[in-house]
């Protein structure tokens, strides 16, 4: 009566722990979804930053006009006058997504405007990831160490500085598929099912048009298959994991139109392809072997290798040629840059200009990534304790994106995930060890004054047995926090059972260590919420300072563009360093010369060459490039670090790329980039300088810069070639337009009739040799 | 230019209307009294007229002529009988006033005809009080200034009253912002005192006597112009009535030309931007709740409420200052408390809100207020105070089925005289309002009752393919399994039985109730045993359970050493407590058997474990 009762009670507890694991998971998608809130909370429902604006703009086209308007969109509103094609040069994952759901939600009657289901996007994906997390950790180490990196994911904060709400970028869908992706593989790889595997390849098109970051799957996936087959691990659901995913996946990629062809052209892919025909070849052998006695195996290996290896050795030979004949070797620059982590410094600076590619500091790390930093290392002791194709995946994964996160800070994004499924099997294992020594000896302690007997501590494990699925349901519902230790003693791995068995520590220790952990957790949660709130949730388009007398709002961005969007024509265009791009683009709406989407280095080193020459100089090349009005960004009025001066060193570095007469030592004095009155003349007298600090001297009399703690160079001086049109409230963002040519004409006539006509022509010609638009 | 033409067309006016004098000179106007104030860009024209009969017929109608140039400006009209002077003063209801066309009038006036309550007379008078509101009259001159300049603005009317009827004493107050002028039309009897020119008193004028004056003075109060003003007011019966008014504003006055200087602007506010727009002030009414002000990239930080018990007072900045020429855009909402507005009467429910916008001192030239109703109202009549243009259309919003009825009301020169009560009058059922909560409750019920069979019904699609069979025998084989593994526990709990059953010997003694143990025991094993020889012999024919048998045998091979190494211990314990052995001598004794059962009751549990987890 007793059995019957134990196994009642035993499909009861699975029942309810299916129950109670999928509350969790709600808990967890509403927690991760919530902590994204804040920018909303403290700030206001709006885009973030610079290129979710982009993204935020184009899908406004594809709800207005359609996917094929949006397809076939060619932009004439950016690069001016070269424009760009969109629809062939985004990756539409995002946008499609939005869009999607924009309509899903505007056929059920629920008006939501485009920029609300935008701002939401990431939130909603951040929670589809974490559970994506579940499944993957599931699959490599079970249930409980599944929830629990589903619980990390949903708050680490190197993933919340990219999905917080507002912040409608490709990585907050893309993290989502990218993990998704993986776990459909490790599905496959541990089912052998062809249905996971083509639903794999499908998860792996949705990441090809989310993110570029796709490459990553691409040479990640194919690391593990060669390590699966030199480690023996060969299996048939090996092959049914990999071969469907490179055949299918590479099909979908290449429809993808700023994938296309690159899917078997560039060299990212061919790390892939080359496991491809590795896969077939021990595919071919183990079928071999299984029909073929010893010797004769032995011998066929003689002569196939002898003949393989020059064939091979041709084929690379060829490959090489062929790929060492391309410039960049068949590498994009930013793979490139990952490879080898000095190259864009070297050679590409509009790529080194970007502060998200640099490498991070060690104390990015703990900011990102926090406490899990510590807790990696025993996830991959855990992983190997018993090596299945699954959790191997999970140790290359760490190991590549730990790399990865070194070269560049964006990429931490990559390892966040990693990171936390390691530490999600770091800490259920830990819980499991220590909660079940705990139960062990608490058990063993009420039940040993009955039994006199020296069989204590059989008896003890028997009734442990017996009771252990009351004791959990009374545990869980007592202490909600512990349910996914519970959860763990459930279901751990058959193998490790076995030896954890062994594994009973002494009561104090365990009770020590359970309540360090708990530590350790609380603290984590801790430092999320505060990095959440406090680190990542500014929108950087709206500034707060909180000083003694209250918060202070600097809302200079919106101002300025929304004096360029109500007070200029609509063909007007607007010069501005390519960081305003996609902002001018989308909240003024008018036609900017270069945006965030750096494609033509000759454009932007165009601008940066008119910022840093003269003003005569510089407006005749903004007038060639039918610039109206000039957009500059001066943070010394109030101390906004990030402003055009401070960027002014990479103009001049990309400008004097293209064009050798912006020499950057003409800019240093002694090495030293300085505004100061020991700033070299040509400095004092580019046009950056004279923009942004035109009339400063006048606020308080001395021209000190708040940013630079100096006082500047030259204080009075005129605009002959430009005029103030608007200046924000904090003098921020200052618009100047160009004056009308008639007027100088006019002005010089004045002075001497005769040799107006031709000291302007002879002037015109001057110029012409540094102006590329002429 | 502009001002030279009209003053041409009012001078040709004036010699063509002196042909018609006589047309309609049965009244006299014995006294008028004009009051003309320019003060903000909405130039109010206050006239008082008394009027006398001198005809043979009763006169029902009083005619008002307007030159075309201002008719067209002209925003609102309303005259009313006013009794008695000074602090007896007593007005009446507005008149009826209707737009005609008297013949042998030529057409380049507009014609109001007052129609009297009751006629006057031969030899009777009345006095009327004609309020009438212009818009765009006064005409930036300059038309472009500098950011350092004071805007200064022209206006142009005649000395005189215009009107059909012969006047015999009138005098025109111009009643000015600023005591700046920079320049006036000087005509006899003209004074200028602080901020008023006065004109007059002229007697004994001819009708369509029309000498023009010209008032060229400083007016630096913005010209804030609506150029649309899309009201939207929306009826939740659920406590709410939200208004969500989109402005888009543009400063009419005269243009900014040259730099805008921030430096200067903040330095000096009011001289180097004196007639900038830097703030509106919305009067809402009191327990407007939920008040944003947003466009369309955000948030706009710059705002402040201030309420009290009577109103509540929203102050409003631009995003930027807004200089002449400057446009912007933005939007206003709040939230009010349903029953301040919806009223009930004779089963009809009724939406009783204001019509113009909040804000004072802003011309709309084109408003469009949106009343949505709730689904599923029906009978919507609207009454309102002046001639609106009305049309329907259908909005659909949350849970909509057949879309929600919109009163789409239009009028265009809209000034602050137009803030007056209309009302919407529609039949709505209580019932109605369930609608939507029993429309959800049924959803997500049918939502569980979809979830419930869909994890219930079997969508296999063939039924004879080998994987469903295989699905199929798996099922079996887990069954199978789960039997094996109850009896496997009664095993163990028959074990611990007969191990209880030592315990109780060691303490009592009682080798008989030991004995006993021992038999049930023994049968119950040997029932359980038989009970799982067909499950052992299923599990191994099974194709499904090949990575299973093997474990499964091993169990059982190790459950029966178990049980023989117990049955062996059991009675050496009771052999020797029947031969009164010592308790450590048993012990030792025992000791060996002890270690092996306790090896294999590990082994046994490991393994249970391992089928447990398959």
């Amino acid at each position: 009566m007793a059995t019957q009762e134990t196994s009642q009670s035993a499909t009861f507890c699975h029942a309810f722990g299916n129950v109670l694991s999928f509350a969790v998971l709600l808990l967890i998608g509403v927690m991760a979804f919530s902590i994204r809130l804040f920018s909303v909370i403290k700030y206001e429902s709006v885009i973030h930053e610079f290129d979710p604006y982009f993204n935020y703009r184009v899908t406004q086209f594809l709800t207005k006009s359609g996917v094929y308007d949006f397809w076939n969109w060619f932009d004439d509103r950016t690069w001016y006058p070269l424009g760009r094609v969109i629809g062939g040069t985004v990756y539409p994952g995002l946008t499609l997504t939005a869009g999607t759901l924009w309509r899903i939600l505007n056929s059920m009657n629920i008006p939501l405007s485009v920029e609300t289901v935008c701002v939401f996007t990431a939130p909603v994906f951040s929670a589809f990831a974490s559970w994506a997390t579940y499944l993957l950790t599931k699959e490599i180490k079970g249930a409980g160490a599944g929830l629990t990196a589903a619980a990390l994911l949903a708050m680490v904060p190197s993933y919340i500085s990219r999905s917080v709400a507002g912040s409608y970028d490709n990585e907050a869908v893309a993290i989502f598929a990218l993990i998704f992706t993986f776990y459909l593989y490790i599905k496959t790889l541990n089912t052998g099912s062809l249905f996971y595997a083509t639903l794999n390849a499908i998860a792996y098109f949705y990441m090809v048009c989310s993110w570029g970051g796709y490459t990553f799957i691409i040479n990640l996936i194919p690391m593990h298959v060669l390590l699966c087959i030199v480690t023996g691990r060969y299996s048939p659901r090996l092959y049914i994991a990999y071969a469907p995913l490179v055949v299918l996946g590479t099909l979908l990629a290449a429809l993808v139109p700023v994938v296309g062809f690159n899917a078997v052209m560039t060299s990212e892919h061919f790390a892939s392809f080359l496991v491809f025909i590795i896969i077939h070849v021990v595919a071919l052998v183990y079928y071999i072997k299984g029909i073929l006695s010893p010797q004769m195996f032995k011998v066929a290996v003689t002569l196939v290798v002898s003949v393989g290896m020059v064939v091979c050795f041709a084929v690379l030979a060829v490959l090489i040629a062929l790929v060492a004949s391309s410039p960049t070797k068949g590498w994009s620059g930013r793979s490139l840059s990952l490879l080898d982590p000095t190259y864009a410094s070297k050679y590409i600076p509009i790529i080194a200009s970007v502060s998200e590619h640099q490498p991070p500091t060690w104390p990015s790390y703990f900011m990102d990534i926090n406490v899990l930093a510590f807790l990696v290392p025993a996830g991959i002791i855990a992983c190997f304790l018993p090596l299945s194709d699954a959790s191997s995946f999970a140790v290359l994964y760490i190991v590549t994106s730990v790399y990865f996160s070194g070269v560049m800070v964006r990429l931490m994004l990559v390892l966040a995930p990693a990171a936390c499924i390691m530490s999600g099997i770091a800490l259920s294992e830990a819980f499991d060890v220590f909660t079940r020594s705990i139960k062990f000896h608490l058990v063993g302690a009420t039940q040993s004054p009955q039994d006199n007997a020296g069989d204590t501590t059989k008896v003890t494990q028997n009734d442990v047995k017996h009771e252990k699925s009351e004791v959990t349901i009374k545990e869980r519902s007592s202490r909600k926090s512990k349910k996914k230790d519970k959860e763990n003693i459930e279901r751990p791995s058959l193998v490790s059972r076995v030896e954890k068995r062994l594994l009973v520590l002494p009561l104090e220790t365990s009770v020590i260590a359970v309540f360090l952990l708990v530590l350790l957790g609380a603290f984590y949660v801790v430092h999320c919420v505060w990095a959440a709130a406090e680190a990542y949730s500014a929108p950087s388009i709206v500034l707060t300072s909180r000083s003694h007398d209250g918060l202070h709002v600097f809302d200079d961005f919106r101002e300025a563009y929304a004096w360029l969007s109500h007070n200029t024509e609509v063909d007007d265009k607007v010069a501005s360093w390519w960081d305003y791009g996609y902002q001018t683009t989308a909240m003024a709406n008018r036609t900017v010369i270069v945006d965030n989407n750096t494609w033509n280095n000759t454009h932007i080193a165009t601008v940066g060459t008119a910022m840093s020459s003269p003003e005569k100089a510089a407006w005749d090349i903004f007038n060639s490039l039918d610039v109206k009005y000039v957009l500059v960004v001066f943070g010394g009025f109030v101390g906004y670090p990030s402003d055009d001066i401070n960027k002014f060193l990479w103009m001049v570095r990309i400008g004097g790329g293209v064009f050798p007469h912006i020499k950057e030592p003409d800019y240093l004095r002694d090495g030293q980039y300085r505004i100061d009155s020991q700033a070299t003349p040509t400095m004092l007298n580019c046009l950056m300088y004279k923009l942004s600090y035109f009339r400063f001297v006048e606020t308080d009399g001395r021209g000190f810069d708040r940013v630079r703690n100096t006082e500047i160079g030259k204080k009075h001086f005129k605009l002959t070639h430009f005029e103030e049109v608007f200046t924000t409230h904090h003098w921020m963002v200052r618009i100047y337009k160009l004056k009308s040519p008639r007027n100088r004409i006019r002005g010089k006539t004045k002075k001497s009739k005769l040799k107006s006509g031709t000291s302007i022509s002879s002037k015109r010609s001057g110029t012409r040799k540094k102006n590329p638009w002429q | 230019m502009k001002r030279l033409h009209s003053d041409l067309s009012l001078l040709f006016v004036l010699g063509f209307f002196t042909l018609f004098s006589n047309v309609c000179s049965d009244l006299v106007i014995s006294k008028l009294d004009r009051q003309i104030d320019l003060s903000s860009q909405i130039v109010r024209f206050t006239t008082s007229l008394k009027v006398e009969n001198n005809g043979a017929e009763a006169v029902s109608k009083v005619l008002l002529p307007y030159p075309e140039s201002q008719a067209k400006n002209l925003a609102f009209l309303s005259v009313t009988i006013t009794e008695g002077k000074g602090k007896t003063k007593t007005s009446s209801d507005r008149l009826y006033v209707d737009v005609s066309h008297p013949e042998g009038m030529p057409p380049s006036l507009t014609w109001y005809a007052v129609s009297l309550p009751k006629e006057v007379s031969k030899g009777g008078s009345l006095t009327l009080e004609v309020k009438a509101v212009f818009t765009h009259l006064l005409t930036p001159f300059p038309e472009k200034i500098t950011q350092a300049d004071a805007q200064l603005v022209a206006f142009q009317d005649s000395a005189h009253y215009l009107s059909p009827y012969a006047v015999k004493i009138q005098s025109l107050t111009v009643k000015l912002p600023e005591p700046k002028v920079e320049s006036y039309t000087r005509l006899e009897n003209t004074k200028f005192s602080g901020s008023e020119i006065k004109y007059g008193p002229y007697e004994n004028i001819p009708p369509f006597s029309l000498p023009t004056i010209v008032v060229h003075f400083v007016s630096n109060k913005p010209f804030s112009v609506a150029q649309e003003l899309v009201r939207e007011i929306e009826i939740s019966h659920w406590g709410n009535v939200q208004v969500t008014e989109n402005y888009n504003l543009v400063h009419a006055g005269a243009e900014l030309k040259g730099e805008f200087s921030r430096l200067d602007y903040q330095a000096r506010p009011h001289v180097r931007g004196a007639s900038a727009l830097s703030s509106l002030v919305a009067r809402l009414p009191a327990r407007a709740h939920s008040i944003y002000y947003r466009d369309e990239i955000g948030n706009i930080s710059t705002s402040n409420v201030y309420s009290d018990s009577a109103k509540t007072l929203l102050e409003i900045e631009p995003r930027y200052p807004m200089f002449g020429g400057w446009r912007t855009a933005f939007t206003i909402g709040y939230g009010l408390p349903l029953q301040d507005f919806l009223f009930k009467s004779e089963g009809k429910r009724f939406l009783d809100i204001t019509f113009g916008c909040p804000m004072n001192d802003i011309v709309i030239e084109n408003l469009i207020v949106k009343v949505v109703l709730p689904e599923g109202s029906n009978d919507i009549s609207v009454v309102a105070p002046f001639s609106i243009k009305e049309t329907r259309e259908t909005k659909l919003s949350h849970l909509d089925i057949a879309g929600r009825p919109v009163i789409v009301l239009e009028k265009t020169n809209v000034v602050p005289e137009h803030n007056q009560n209309f009302q919407v009058y529609y039949r709505f059922s209580s019932f109605s309002l369930l609608r939507e909560p029993l429309m959800l409750v049924f959803g997500f019920f049918l939502f569980f009752i979809a979830c419930i069979a869909y994890v219930h019904a079997d969508f296999t699609i063939s039924k004879s393919s080998p994987s469903y069979i295989a699905k199929l025998q798996w099922d079996e084989v887990q069954t199978a399994i789960q039997q094996f593994q109850n009896i496997m526990n009664r095993v163990l709990v028959i074990h611990n039985k007969l191990e209880a059953s030592l315990r109780d010997l060691s303490r009592t003694g009682d080798v008989q109730a030991c004995k006993a143990a021992r038999k049930t025991a023994d049968a119950f094993l040997k029932e359980l045993t038989k009970e799982s020889k067909p499950l052992l012999s299923f599990l191994q024919s099974s194709p499904q359970a090949l990575q299973i048998t093997p474990k499964v045998d091993e169990l059982v091979i190790k459950e029966r050493e178990l049980q023989e190494k117990l049955m062996l211990k059991h009675s050496m314990v009771v052999d020797s407590y029947e031969k009164k052995s010592g308790g450590r001598d048993i012990d030792n004794r025992v000791a060996a058997v002890q270690q092996k059962i306790t090896l294999l009751r590990q082994e046994v549990d490991d393994l249970l474990e391992v089928i447990d987890e398959i």
